[in-house]
């Protein structure tokens, strides 16, 4: 067949447009992954040389050679530690209300589900703003751990309730059947036959989230996390400090021997992080794995 | 003596009872447990985030009202100059407004087209083995946090800028807002990417059987179908660029000027209240009232802007569900 020269040259010209297209998208896609890269590797060289065991368990200092990183990373496990003790519990309560006890969808329902879309939306920073008043001045909380882990439960829980209802929704609607057909009541069959098998999902939603949280810093320096801490926090209403705070403060510094110091802190920082989502893609991973079984 | 059959608890004399097995005292005790608690504490739970946006609500206002008692309403948002000290102070929210639109519009320009064809690329284009890549290396930077984005802003790009503009402040809107493009460039992309997935594959056959090319298809059938997912995933994204705080704060500076030099510090909304409730503020001080009257205003900027998101996407649910 011979074809029209026109549309031969039409033709070459929209082909080259063609493989011109894909080659721009994949280049833009893979701009992602430099940038990361060029990223991670500043701060490993930046911060690699400071890094050592006796800076993770010295205390602050406000010399940048004898500065170590102990109450931050104290500080941080706090209120991390309490953030998901709270919010674990609200968060999978709410999420078992929204999807197991309202099969109706109730307008009710409905617009707790909508707040809550639109509250996952809010700033982080205006969280913390809702704790500067409600935790430190209504309820007298001070600037201690327990206001800022609420305050971050508060910031937390929306997406909490979210993956939750996600790993509920996972569960096959012939599990509840089945043990509801057996004679258990409703609470029975989620307790012991849904919760149980979205498990793993929740746990791996929770996990995600609690990593955000980690490095939010905004609503825990409005609610009046301090800079600078000189002893280990004792109890629930003592003043403490967490690791991104320390991150601001020594980037912000003038000294550039600082801003080693802030890398080296991204670096210990950035390793808890990877530990927390390597763990959480593990389960996924599992998790798929058993639901292809 | 004839027992009725709900007389469980008759034990003949000389009889040993038995001790009750696990399984059964298990059931017992869960069957006793009233089963309308756990409903209640379930949606006392899920009533709590109604709560919390009443709380947040009433908080802002409640808060910001003496503020606007001592400075005039239309001066506020007229006004451009903003100097909180000496006390009283000169409140006008201009310089902070322009300061975060420069650094959201900023990041915009750089993440929704790279996010858009990063997400086309992701959808249309790419193998398994390279989504495997690219996709968690995408996870991977959404989960950075926006502090260590700052110190990216501060120590890398800003001295890369600096090869071009050799005046450059050490921080400065250009660097804030690309690193907040960096920031949202993967919620953009996957957002974008759920979009164009959703989009039937008849209408990519169709045009391909109407002889169009792969770009053709993607460019004149593909994206205008999913037309109102990715516009609301560019507001999404967008309203998250204006809420970013810590990398702004370090990247951008925090000097409100109203100012559309790039090159120069500036100072967004999110900046002013973290490094305002980072000194000794007072309760009931002026400057106290004023981050929380900054904080409804920009609350109002991203509700609104995530109320629009949202209608799209329903409407765009509509469409092809």
């Amino acid at each position: 067949m011979i074809m029209d020269p026109a549309l031969a040259k039409n033709l070459a010209s929209r082909k080259r447009k063609d493989r011109l297209f894909q080659l721009v998208c994949q280049l833009a896609a893979i701009a992602g992954v430099i940038l990361l890269a060029i990223f991670l590797s500043k701060i490993f060289m930046d911060g690699i040389g400071k890094l050592s065991w006796k800076f993770i368990t010295d205390d602050l200092s406000n010399r940048a050679r004898r500065t170590g990183l102990w109450p931050a990373i104290v500080g941080s496990a706090y209120v991390m530690l309490l953030t998901t003790a709270i919010s674990v519990p609200i968060g999978v309560g709410a999420a078992i209300y929204l999807e197991e006890f309202n099969q109706k969808k109730s307008g009710l329902t409905n617009l707790i589900q909508l707040n809550i879309a639109n509250l996952s939306g809010v700033p982080s920073i205006v969280y913390g703003l809702l704790g500067r008043v409600l935790f430190i001045v209504v309820m007298g909380l001070g600037q201690s751990i327990i206001a800022g882990a609420l305050t971050m439960t508060l910031l937390i829980l929306p997406t909490v309730i979210i993956v939750t209802q996600e790993a509920l929704r996972a569960v096959p609607s012939s599990y509840r059947e089945g043990s509801l057909a057996l004679g258990s009541s409703q609470w029975q069959s989620i307790r012991r036959q849904v919760l149980p098998n979205a498990a793993p999902g929740i746990l791996t939603g929770i996990i995600l989230s609690i990593s955000r949280a980690i490095g939010e810093t905004a609503p825990l320096i409005v609610v009046g996390a301090a800079s600078y801490v000189s002893s280990l926090p004792n109890s629930l209403k003592d003043n403490y400090t967490v690791l991104p705070i320390k991150i601001f403060d020594w980037a912000n510094e003038s000294q550039e021997e600082f801003h080693k110091v802030a890398a080296s802190a991204i670096l210990v920082l950035m390793v808890c992080l990877l530990a927390m989502n390597s763990v959480a893609i593990v389960l996924r991973a599992r998790n798929q794995a058993k639901a292809k079984r | 003596m004839i027992t009725s059959p709900t007389d469980k608890a008759v034990v003949q004399p000389g009889q040993p009872t038995l001790p009750e097995s696990p399984f059964n005292r298990e059931r017992r005790l869960s069957r006793s447990l009233p089963e309308g608690f756990a409903k209640w504490f379930c949606l006392v739970c899920a009533l709590l985030s109604i709560i919390t946006t009443i709380g947040i609500v009433y908080v802002l206002l409640s808060q910001s009202l003496p503020f606007f008692g001592q400075v005039n309403v239309v001066e506020f948002f007229t006004g451009r100059v903003w100097r909180p000290t000496p006390e009283p102070g000169t409140y006008g929210v201009l310089p902070l407004v322009t300061g975060t639109l420069m650094i959201t519009f900023g990041a915009g320009l750089f993440a929704l087209p790279l996010g858009l064809l990063s997400a086309i690329y992701l959808a249309e284009y790419a193998g398994p083995k390279v989504r495997a890549v690219l996709k968690p290396a995408l996870e991977l930077l959404a989960g950075i946090p926006t502090v260590v984005y700052g110190y990216f802003g501060l120590f890398v790009v800003t001295p890369a800028l600096k090869n071009i503009f050799p005046a450059i402040q050490s921080s400065n809107a250009l660097a804030g807002a690309i690193v907040v493009g960096v920031m949202i460039l993967p919620l953009v992309s996957s957002l974008c990417e759920d979009a164009i997935s959703s989009v039937p594959k008849a209408l990519r056959e169709g045009a391909q059987g109407l002889g169009a090319t792969k770009a053709e298809t993607i460019s004149k059938i593909v994206v205008p179908a999913a037309f109102s997912g990715v516009v609301a995933s560019f507001i999404l994204a967008l309203s998250r660029a204006l809420g970013e705080t810590m990398a702004v704060t370090l990247a951008a500076g925090s000097n409100p000027v109203i100012s559309l030099d790039p090159t120069k510090g500036i100072q967004t909304m999110t900046a002013y209240m973290v490094s305002t409730s980072k000194g000794d503020l007072v309760y009931g001080s002026m400057k106290h009232y004023s981050i929380f009257a900054v904080g409804l205003l920009l609350f109002a900027f991203t509700m609104i802007m995530n109320i629009i998101a949202r209608r799209l996407v329903s409407k765009f649910k509509l469409n092809y569900q």
